[in-house]
């Protein structure tokens, strides 16, 4: 049996967010939401790993309450348990207070064998919040895994995760936490025959009262934020730039004259 | 908790306030200004408002420390095996610039197994001082033992700022680091500057899209950022190194739960962050037969192929192949981006190449903002043309890499 816990997170649909120069302010309407890829794909070894040797696959989101759709569509897909963890004083959160109100939820719970994670967010890209998490559990964590080879129950999993210029074999001893690369597992279509079967599935939502520690809220959202965003701003770039317009062809005997320019030809 | 207050007697609800938040995080309901979950505490409102109605509660936050109690800059020295990853250098150069600015120190800390010759060499670029930890638990990264010693170094000397080349190994490590010190960790930063009073600031591109942030971390110390390599300049070797090596002890036993088995294969397609060359493609370069022309033209110029993030989303090139923040950072001698729009986040991987050719239809692409050459048209027709007028003649380019 393999208890395993996947973190889900919502992310913009798209990675147009933009920024309106003149007031210098984030333009966020009307952007759709998906759940994070990388997260999908931890949840397929989730869904594999089970089918092999048993347990359950409970899936965790923080966001707001709209984030419920990651839920339903982690049902979807094979989870047994959601629980989203929703409270205004979530909010604002950057990765060490995410990682913490994760942390708090997952000790909730109960230790399980195995934590999921993405290799990063698509809004974010920061791939911090796996390692952090594995931190506050007191457990050992490998990034970047691409393959589970073998898990075995109550003692260890082994794994191929990616390095700079290399690919390592791993085994880790259970619990642990993996953050997974696209490899992990190939993502199924989304069966609207399950979907609509988990619709009513009911999902769990845990507020600040339900995690919060012995010692204070201090730790959740802005509060528990080390780091602060001063300000966003359009980039800049100055650049003295050549600028060609003309039919194809032109254009591609004019790069070949800059290809030999520039001494590459 | 931490948040802005807002004076309802004083409000006049004229908006300044509204149009001064880049969170949009202030909205008016049933006559009553009402500040969102979306606010970051920026204070931008703050300055904004005319009738003094706004005002900062801010918690300084678990784990606040005075920064006086902390100086110099710590740099991590990555090692596999023996070997120094070169984006170690570059953050020795950063982290020099950093330290000079502020009168102070670098010092680096260097984990490995028989590592001697390379912390001493180490002096050579400028350094301060080079903390050894020569353990065979470190001879290769995991987890647990490097944190453990990065950590036990940082509680002892109290450095101001701390620098992570943001490698797979340094994103592993520096999370860990930093949530066991409880402090604050930007990745991936483009930019970093110091205050006089020694405050970085660290600037990246944020939130998913063309937006860059400037963030800081006022309360907590060490103040951490990982780099990714190629971004920053390498340290300059010196001739006559004036710092000194210091070996040190693991205070607790070195254990970890996880066991390195073997290597299973080294990459052996050429890497795009090693490449003089690099042709890559984005979404409006998305098709087999597009794909195929910049290969034949990649092939032709002696480099390689790369990408933008939707081409490796959609499954249709490798991960190994992504240029941007979620990628590679690249600076070849050329760079031509074939139907790349632009983003940020691939920007913020490939605008340090020498030479940059952007071929798009869109004359408004934010690509051409960063391109030496703007090419305004179709790649789709450009290519074939320029792959016939190239011909047999071959690429002066990246060799090696073919």
């Amino acid at each position: 049996m393999l208890n395993i816990v996947v973190c889900l997170k919502q992310v913009p649909g798209t990675t147009e967010v933009e920024i309106d120069s003149e007031r210098g302010t984030l333009k966020r309407e009307g952007v759709e939401s998906r759940v994070n890829a990388y997260d999908l794909h931890a949840l397929e070894l989730a869904v594999t790993l089970k089918k092999e040797h048993g347990g359950s696959i409970t899936v965790l989101s923080m966001g707001p309450p709209q984030a419920e759709a990651v839920i339903k569509e982690a049902y979807a897909l094979g989870a047994d348990r959601g629980i989203l963890l929703s409270d205004r004083k979530f909010a604002g959160a950057d990765t060490l207070a995410t990682s913490f109100t994760l942390a708090q939820a997952i000790k909730k719970l109960g230790m399980p064998d195995l934590v999921l994670t993405g290799m990063q967010t698509s809004d974010g890209d920061t791939a911090q919040v796996g390692p952090a998490l594995a931190e506050l559990l007191g457990i050992p964590h490998v990034s970047y895994v691409r393959r589970c080879i073998e898990a075995r129950p109550g003692h260890s999993v082994t794994v191929e995760a990616e390095m700079s210029d290399c690919t390592e074999r791993l085994r880790v001893s259970l619990p642990c936490l993996l953050t997974c690369t696209r490899e992990v597992g190939r993502l199924r279509l989304l069966s609207y025959r399950l979907l609509v079967a988990t619709q009513d599935k009911p999902l769990e939502i845990w507020s600040y009262e339900d995690l919060k520690p012995a010692d204070g809220e201090e730790f959740f959202g802005l509060d528990g934020s080390p780091t602060r965003v001063e300000k966003v701003f359009p980039p800049s770039f100055e650049q003295q730039r050549e600028v060609w317009e003309a039919p194809a062809r032109e254009l591609a005997e004019r790069m070949l004259g800059k290809l030999e320019e520039l001494k590459v030809l | 908790m931490s948040g802005v207050h807002v004076d309802r007697d004083a409000c006049i609800l004229c908006g300044a306030c509204i149009d001064a938040c880049p969170f949009g995080a202030i909205e008016i309901e049933e006559s009553q200004l009402i500040i969102t979950d979306d606010c970051r505490l920026c204070g931008a409102c703050i300055e904004a408002c005319p009738q003094g109605a706004l005002s900062m509660e801010e918690s300084r936050g678990a784990g606040a420390v005075d920064p006086d109690d902390y100086t110099d800059v710590l740099v991590f020295v990555e090692q596999d095996a023996g070997r120094i990853h070169p984006v170690s250098y570059e953050m020795i150069g950063k982290g020099l610039e950093l330290a000079r600015s502020l009168g102070q120190k670098l010092h680096c800390i260097i984990a490995g197994d028989g590592i001697e010759e390379q912390a001493a060499d180490l002096l050579y670029y400028g350094v301060d001082t080079v903390y050894v930890y020569d353990d065979p638990a470190l001879r290769c990264y995991r987890a647990e033992p490097y944190t453990a010693v990065v950590c036990e170094l940082v509680q002892d000397i109290r450095p101001n700022i701390m620098l992570i080349g943001a490698t797979h190994v340094g994103r592993s490590l520096a999370p860990r680091v930093a949530t066991r010190l409880r402090t604050g960790l930007t990745a991936d930063c483009t930019s970093l500057d110091v205050r006089e009073n020694g405050e970085l600031v660290q600037t990246r591109p944020a939130f998913g899209g063309n937006v860059m942030a400037r963030i800081i971390t006022p309360n907590h110390r060490p103040q951490m950022a990982t780099v990714r390599y190629k971004v920053m300049e390498r340290a300059k070797r010196v001739d006559n190194p004036h710092g000194a090596v210091i070996k040190r002890t693991p205070t607790s036993e070195l254990t970890s739960g996880i066991e390195i088995l073997d290597i299973v294969e080294a990459a052996t397609e050429a890497s795009i962050a090693e490449a003089d060359i690099i042709v890559a493609v984005g979404r409006g370069a998305c098709n087999e037969r597009c794909l195929a022309l910049a290969t034949e033209l990649a092939k032709k110029l002696g480099g390689v192929v790369g990408a933008s993030r939707p081409v490796v989303e959609q499954g249709i090139l490798s991960h190994t192949q992504q240029v941007g923040l979620s990628g590679r950072t690249v600076r070849p001698k050329l760079y031509v981006a074939c139907g790349i729009s632009g983003a940020v986040q691939h920007v913020a991987g490939m605008q340090g190449s020498d030479y940059i050719i952007a071929i798009n239809k869109d004359r408004q692409a934010p690509i051409f903002e960063v391109a030496d050459l703007a090419v305004v048209g179709d790649v789709n027709e450009v290519l074939p043309h320029l792959i016939e007028l190239i011909g047999g003649r071959g690429g002066h380019g990246n060799r090696s890499a073919s």
